[in-house]
């Protein structure tokens, strides 16, 4: 019997037992069909009307289906449908109410009208809000106070359900945009489009002023004169002129639909006092739902039973072939079973989680970088033998963003459409080494801009035609910085000579509007400082927090910044109205932070806005561009590129930078993820043998001379 | 001692308001409520009329400290202030800016808290405490030397180095316990293991060296010497007299933190990737969501007054000579 206890005992010890002793996840789950992978930031929102970051798109973009979506593969980036059973049918009319065709001037065209049809069939995820009882009453859409007090999680109720996807549900989504009660941060856009969509707002704001806080706002009782629900799986939305970009945004989370059932669940009295709300659990129709929901903890997501299906995409170039992303082609998807997200604030534990196999995908930090990646002797960026070893493959993708430095265009001295500003700008321009800038703070990660627009974006052009000449010149085949002379002549002819204001004698003094103040922050002020000081050019930085920062851009009080825009989807008009007059920051708080105003760019602009992507429209954008890069209201900055990581284990990955929904097209092999665990994560015992046996040895002349001391007589 | 504990708790109110006070002030020198607005609607695309509908619903759009379009009483009750302060004196901390209830998540969240800093408050204070009366029980010897050496060195480093090292060590080089995470019930124990331990370890320096110069202080008195000479041997004399006496200062240190446990370490969590309410505080000043920022020191203080009062208290168990009056 002893020697049994002992055997069970050195078994039970012994590391093959307890292999994986570091294992965060349960053992039960080694060679499941599940993918892991982290969130550094708690999301705000998981309600598709008022989410708008990426951080929250991780989860709800697999949960919730707008009509459209990016096709996987396909660059430039195409729009395929999703629920839709097409691209929408689209109609121009005129101001007197007629048909008119879609290549009518854009001036002619009053109202265009996109007609969805949904595919029938689609069903919901299984949710208590749509669970019946036999006489087809809804079983929780009156809950008692006893009830609810039983109530903690979504998970306790004891039905649920599932109904069709109508057409109904999407005009009901729109209608939410509509309600200023749920903040919807594109309420705006869409209310200078969307025919109604202002009104409607208006009368739900009288209407809520009237009700008590926290009664239910039943929006079926509200018309959206815009949205028409034409049969059960058709619906039209009307807007306003002409505006091609709307369908991008029919790839947006923000149009996905939503079922009348879950705004009367869950507007319940108690439920919100225990955070169940659909700003937290969401019901949707997509491949995945969300089962457990512990934004402080883990985000779990389980294959949606009901999910209407879909297959991996058949199309691809030639370089999807190669890398092996047409091998799933036509395949049902999802692959995953289940996606565990969880939350991993520090960069240190989530980069050695990622190397010790417990997520199957990471990015790469700073600190990480030198492990992960190197350089060859074309600068091209190739993993670390370290890594190959690992069998880890590295993806690349320029980002469909941008980081620019900005000049106040309202400043007396450094804005201005003046020569002698315009010259100063310029021989900033070139000054301000952005190359060097991606090399020393950015490891390499980036593409010096030429142009507001990212590579990827109709519009953007490579090689020679799409280099800036004000900058660059195009030496051996490449785009090469002009040297600091020819900024320096042109800072002459502008009237500073060697940084001297050539009216006043004085230096030339500039000030520039910084974010934070930490190490790293201190580094690249000193670098930004010295770009300016080879001009002659003083520089003061002013460090402020981001809200001061926000104030003084909104106030029009700044003079150099630097700010980012990341596109909200791939359409150049998307970059250029960042440099729109009207949409000044200082003047009409919008997204032109750097004040810019030419009314010929203007002009340009609203003739190109609303055009496909046809010859006439990349004359056009040639053209604004072409203006911009002389007026240089930004040193175009640079075009961050994405690295990430993924394990031999993971297939399918291809970065795509507009579609959010990509998680159902990774597949994993569980199995050869378990033996890699096991082979990397076998645990070490004899250090802490060694720390005991130290310990003890430690202890032996302690336990001398306690006996010692013990024997010793007091005198 | 009723009388007491009722006249300390008078005296919280004041404390309260002023602390309650200060935190707005603090708050809004830094955010205005347009910033509270934009960090929650987002940078992009919001409007000027969002913003103001944000704000007023959320109860933003009155003044902070003086209403002077009102009248009266209202002139101080309809603004902010008054408004987010009321319902705070009820334990009524409402929604967050992102709208979460926040007693909920509180409750929610001082467990994890509460499962890290208990173990390792009651271990620590057992090690700590051997090491005192080990290095005391050697005194003047070479082990005593070298233990203040050892724990002058182990107080003189960061707790990041710890936790960052412990991290390395026993999770990435010798893979024994996961390197951060957190579960509940029996699972929560190996997610628990290498926090407490880095606990543990990180609090060894100051706790010995404090342990020691309370039991040092305690072993020149003239009962201890009594007891030596009564023949009593010196670990019935460190054990039975020196540390029953030096319990009265190890017992109020260990009151007054007693309630502090629940608000968690903000390193500590962030760290380990433990759900606790110090993460939750600092998630909270880094969004600007001052429903959850007010709440948090309200509450910190609350504890804090509780535990200075249980101190008091704790006086009178441990030295019957104490009376409160």
């Amino acid at each position: 019997m002893y020697r049994l206890a002992l055997l069970i005992f050195c078994v039970s010890i012994s590391p093959a037992s307890f292999a994986l002793w570091n294992n965060p996840y349960p053992a039960a789950q080694i060679e499941e069909n599940i993918l892991y992978s982290s969130f550094s930031e708690r999301p705000k929102h998981l309600d598709p009307v008022r989410s708008y970051s990426s951080d929250e798109y991780a989860f709800i973009a697999q949960i919730y289906e707008p009509p459209l979506q990016y096709h996987y593969l396909k660059r430039p980036y195409t729009l395929v449908p999703l629920t839709a059973v097409n691209m929408p049918r689209v109609t121009y009319f005129g101001a007197d109410g007629s048909v008119i065709p879609g290549d009518a001037p854009v001036n002619d065209i009053s109202f265009t009208e996109y007609e969805f049809q949904i595919q029938p069939g689609i069903q919901y995820q299984p949710h208590p809000a749509l669970a019946k009882n036999k006489r087809g009453e809804y079983l929780y859409h009156s809950l008692s106070r006893e009830q609810v007090s039983r109530v903690h999680e979504l998970s306790d109720f004891a039905q649920t359900a599932a109904r069709e996807l109508t057409a109904a549900d999407y005009a009901h989504q729109i209608k939410r945009m509509a309600n200023p009660q749920l903040h919807s941060p594109i309420a705006g856009v869409m209310a200078q489009y969307i025919v109604g969509f202002e009104a409607l707002s208006e009368e739900i704001e009288t209407v809520l002023s009237g009700l008590k806080e926290g009664a239910f706002l039943d929006l079926l009782e509200f018309r959206l004169e815009g949205v028409t629900v034409v049969d059960r799986h058709t619906y039209r939305i009307r807007i306003r002129g002409k505006y091609p970009q709307f369908l991008y945004w029919q790839a947006m989370p923000f149009f996905a639909p939503i079922p009348w059932e879950a705004e009367r669940f869950y507007a319940q009295p108690g439920l919100k006092e225990r955070n169940i709300a659909l700003d937290w659990y969401p019901i949707g129709t997509g491949p995945f739902m969300l089962t457990e929901n512990n934004p402080n903890l883990r985000m779990v997501m389980a294959r949606n039973p009901n999910f209407h299906g879909e297959h991996y995409p058949a199309t691809g170039d030639e370089t999807d072939r190669s890398a092996g992303l047409l091998a799933d082609k036509g395949q049902p998807m999802p692959f995953l079973d289940s996606v565990v997200y969880s939350l991993e604030k520090e960069a240190i534990p989530r980069w050695n989680k990622f190397l010790q196999g417990f997520y199957d995908n990471s990015g790469i930090t700073s600190d990480s970088f030198d492990q992960a990646i190197q350089f060859n002797s074309q600068g091209q960026a190739a993993l670390t033998a370290e890594m190959r070893d690992r069998g880890i493959r590295l993806s690349t993708a320029v980002a469909t963003s941008m980081y620019y430095m900005g000049f106040n265009y309202l400043h007396p001295v450094i804005g201005g459409s003046g020569e002698r500003a315009r010259k100063l700008r310029q021989a900033i321009s070139i000054a301000v080494d952005f190359e060097e800038y991606i090399s020393i703070f950015r490891n390499g990660r980036g593409v010096a801009a030429h142009g507001p627009i990212p590579p990827g974006i109709f519009g953007h052009q490579q090689g020679r035609a799409g280099i800036n000449p004000y900058v660059y010149d195009w030496v051996n085949g490449r785009a090469e910085r002009k040297p600091l002379g020819s900024a320096k002549q042109i800072l002459r002819e502008a009237g500073y000579p060697d940084g001297i204001d050539d009216e006043t004698g004085k230096s030339l003094v500039l000030h520039f509007e910084a974010i934070g103040s930490g190490p790293d922050e201190k580094a690249r002020l000193n670098w930004i400082r010295k770009q300016f000081q080879k001009l002659g050019i003083q520089l003061i930085v002013r460090a402020t927090d981001y809200n001061r920062f926000r104030e003084k851009m909104l106030k029009g009080k700044s003079e150099i910044f630097m700010w980012g825009w990341n596109a909200d989807y791939p359409d150049p008009e998307n970059f250029l109205f960042l440099l729109y007059g009207p949409n000044s920051k200082a003047k009409n708080n919008g997204e032109n932070a750097s004040n810019y105003v030419n009314p010929e760019f203007d002009r340009l602009f609203e003739q190109m806005k609303n055009m496909e992507n046809n010859l006439q429209r990349k004359t056009l954008i040639d053209q604004m561009v072409s203006i911009v890069r002389r007026d240089a209201p930004w040193t175009w900055g640079f075009h961050p590129q994405d690295f990430s990581l993924q394990h031999a284990w993971v297939r399918n990955h291809k970065p795509n930078l507009m579609a959010n929904n990509t998680l159902k097209y990774v597949r994993i092999d569980p199995k050869m993820r378990a033996t890699q665990r096991q082979q990397w994560n076998q645990p070490i015992l004899w250090p802490l043998i060694l720390i005991g046996v130290l310990l003890g040895i430690g202890v032996i002349p302690a336990i001398f001379g306690f006996h010692r001391h013990e024997k010793s007589t007091a005198l | 001692m009723i009388a007491y504990i009722v006249r300390r708790t008078l005296y919280a109110v004041p404390i309260l308001i002023g602390v309650n006070l200060l935190t707005f002030v603090l708050f809004f020198v830094v955010n205005t409520p347009d910033d509270i607005a934009r960090s929650q609607l987002g940078d992009r695309r919001v409007t000027v009329q969002a913003i103001d509908t944000w704000k007023r619903s959320h109860g933003y759009h009155k003044p902070l400290f003086f209403n002077e379009n009102a009248s009266g009483p209202g002139k101080v009750t309809d603004t902010v202030f008054f408004d987010k302060s009321v319902r705070l004196f009820g334990f009524d901390f409402g929604r967050s800016d992102s709208g979460r209830d926040i007693s909920y998540d509180i409750g929610q969240r001082m467990w994890p808290s509460l499962a890290i800093a208990v173990p390792t408050l009651v271990v620590g204070i057992l090690v700590n405490i051997t090491f005192g009366l080990v290095i005391v029980f050697f005194r003047g010897t070479y082990i005593d030397f070298w233990g203040v050496v050892t724990c002058v060195t182990l107080l003189s480093v960061s707790s990041l180095f710890y936790i960052i090292g412990g991290q390395y060590l026993l999770s990435k080089l010798f893979h024994l316990v996961p390197i951060s995470g957190y579960d509940t019930g029996v699972n929560a124990f190996k997610f628990l293991l290498l926090p407490v331990v880095v606990g543990v370890i990180s609090g060894i320096g100051s706790g010995t060296r404090w342990y020691r110069t309370l039991f040092l202080e305690e072993i020149g008195k003239d009962y201890v010497r009594t007891a030596r000479a009564k023949g009593l041997s010196e670990q019935v004399v460190l054990f039975r007299h020196v540390l029953r006496n030096a319990l009265i200062p190890i017992l109020t240190g260990i009151v007054v933190v007693l309630p502090l446990l629940f608000m968690g370490s903000l390193i500590v969590e962030s760290f380990f990737g433990v759900p606790g309410l110090g993460s939750y505080t600092i998630d909270a000043i880094q969004r600007q969501d001052f429903a959850i920022v007010r709440s948090m020191v309200f509450l910190g203080s609350v504890l804090y007054i509780i535990g200075l009062l249980l101190t008091d208290i704790s006086y009178t168990v441990v030295d019957p000579r104490v009376r409160l009056q």
